[in-house]
């Protein structure tokens, strides 16, 4: 087997730019073209282009598509409208996180058809879960991940480069939801969803169209302040929006429960059963909740200027209370922040004599409610 | 990219200047700079220590990690710049200048240094 990495249709785009790359989940791909601080202030304040190809995108056609997705994730597949996307999880049997996920409903209910996106780490894993569970449901599961490039503008002034470029009803696609349109004469599905807390959209595109549509994008947003921008910009922005990462906040050791998303867990389902995998690990994990709150999600915000990263020990009067899950220097605050599981104890914003170890000192942080940043609408 | 005549240059990607009334200034490269990304924090060796060739004496810190410092030669520190310790960034913008680390009495110079030649073909730029 090859461990080349994979390079996606905008390969000879990022290296025109001069990008620094990285490999990520096996793929070859663009972690900064420059300074990541300034993409990603750049997103903030005006708007940033992403190639994010690497995601997993998986189709599920067929008459029982619904049942079968409310059997195989957590969320309740019935109720999403369509044109509409929905944030959900995959777990296994005992209730750990798999992945997490957005699916988009694209069909009608005469013809129904969903698509699912998983991270790059994970889409195997989701790819071949979704295959196994698939049996005995008259539905159809199929590995869409070559059929598709995937890009995203990101920022307070996407809505007006996109204009600029489609005939679509911008003004009428509300946040997660998606519509088939033409961007720049391209075919692609339309969806306002992202990974940056700004207004932004994800465009996903045949991969033979990507390089134009990136131009074309490029062209049309130059003149407001549009950059490309990588990875580690992604990373410190939905850091700042206070959004998990497979890997760091959500593990196959979590379930939804324990990571503080116990809300897009939905046990009454509209199908015909509302059984799925998981449920009764997961009935356990929110009956346990109640009873005994688990390790909270908190934001810490930094009164010096280490940065905290994943797997340093959170600490309070000398002892180990916690563990940073995420940790990044903040360009929007201007001081590193992290996100932290702690004990319930000390996850109170404001909690005073919170500290994270840093190579053996112990630096003093702020306990915070998260997101660290949220866009002004 | 280019990597000043007048400076030596260690494998860790440190550069030292010539030895002024047995002083030396020390910094990082700009290939180093470049591949830390944004350096938000310096934790610089302060004046009165002994830093050692080939040990660490301090830790840059970028966005996405932190790398160790190295002192290219051993002595004394007489200056560290607080310009980078107030504005970390200097290190991407001015490696070779205002982003200077710390400035040291130089007690012994090792003598496996690379020339800029040497330097630009070992780290590739």
């Amino acid at each position: 087997m090859s461990t080349a990495p994979r390079l996606t249709a905008l390969d000879a785009v990022h290296r025109a730019l001069g990008a620094t790359m990285t490999d990520f989940a096996g793929w070859d791909m663009p972690l900064r073209y420059g300074s990541e601080r300034d993409e990603h202030i750049a997103v903030r304040t005006k708007a940033g282009l992403f190639d994010l190809s690497h995601m997993g995108e998986i189709t599920v056609t067929g008459p029982e598509a619904v049942d079968f997705l409310n059997f195989s994730l957590v969320g309740n597949i019935g109720s999403i409208g369509v044109g509409r996307a929905r944030y959900t999880m995959i777990v296994d049997a005992d209730g750990g996180i798999l992945d997490d996920l957005i699916v988009y409903r694209l069909g009608e209910a005469e013809a129904p058809e969903y698509m699912v996106v998983a991270n790059a780490s994970n889409a195997q894993v989701v790819l071949d879960a979704l295959t196994a569970r698939a049996d005995g449901f008259d539905a159809e599961v199929r590995d869409d991940r070559d059929a598709y490039a995937l890009l995203a503008v990101q920022g307070p002034e996407s809505p007006g480069i996109l204009k600029s470029l489609t005939d679509a009803d911008l003004d009428g696609l509300k946040y997660y939801a998606g519509l088939p349109g033409t961007v720049a004469g391209v075919p692609a599905l339309i969806a306002r969803t992202g990974y940056t807390g700004e207004d932004g959209f994800e465009l996903f595109v045949a991969p033979g169209d990507a390089e134009k549509l990136w131009g074309a994008l490029m062209e049309a947003g130059e003149p407001v302040g549009l950059v490309p921008a990588g990875l580690s910009c992604r990373d410190t922005l939905r850091l700042e929006a206070g959004m998990p990462l497979y890997g760091h906040e959500l593990t196959a050791e979590l379930t939804p429960f324990d990571a503080g998303l116990g809300r897009v867990v939905k046990f009454e389902k509209t199908s015909q059963s509302d059984t799925f995998v998981g449920r009764a690990a997961l009935a356990a994990a929110a009956e346990r909740a109640e009873t005994a709150p688990p390790r909270k999600l908190v934001g810490l915000v930094a009164a010096g200027r280490r940065v905290p990263r994943a797997g340093f020990s959170v600490v309070a009067d000398g002892k180990v209370i916690g563990e940073v899950t995420s940790g990044a220097p903040s360009p929007t605050l201007g001081k590193p922040i992290a996100i932290a599981y702690v004990d319930a104890a000390h996850a109170a914003p404001g909690t005073e004599g919170v500290g994270v170890d840093i190579r053996g000192t112990h630096e003093p942080y702020e306990v915070v409610a998260l997101p660290f940043y949220k866009r002004q609408k | 990219m280019s990597n000043p005549q007048q400076l030596r240059y260690s494998k860790e990607h440190e550069w030292l200047s010539a030895v002024v009334e047995g002083v030396a200034t020390v910094g990082i490269t700009e290939h180093a700079a470049n591949a830390l990304g944004d350096v938000v924090f310096a934790q610089l060796p302060e004046v009165g220590e002994t830093v050692t060739a080939g040990e660490t004496c301090g830790e840059l810190e970028s966005t996405k990690s932190v790398s160790d410092l190295y002192s290219p030669v051993t002595g004394e520190v007489v200056e560290s710049n607080q310009d980078v310790v107030e504005d970390p960034s200097l290190v991407n913008s001015a490696p070779f200048e205002g982003g200077w680390l710390f400035k040291v009495r130089v007690a012994d110079e090792p003598q496996d240094l690379l020339s800029a030649d040497e330097y630009t073909e070992f780290s590739g730029s």
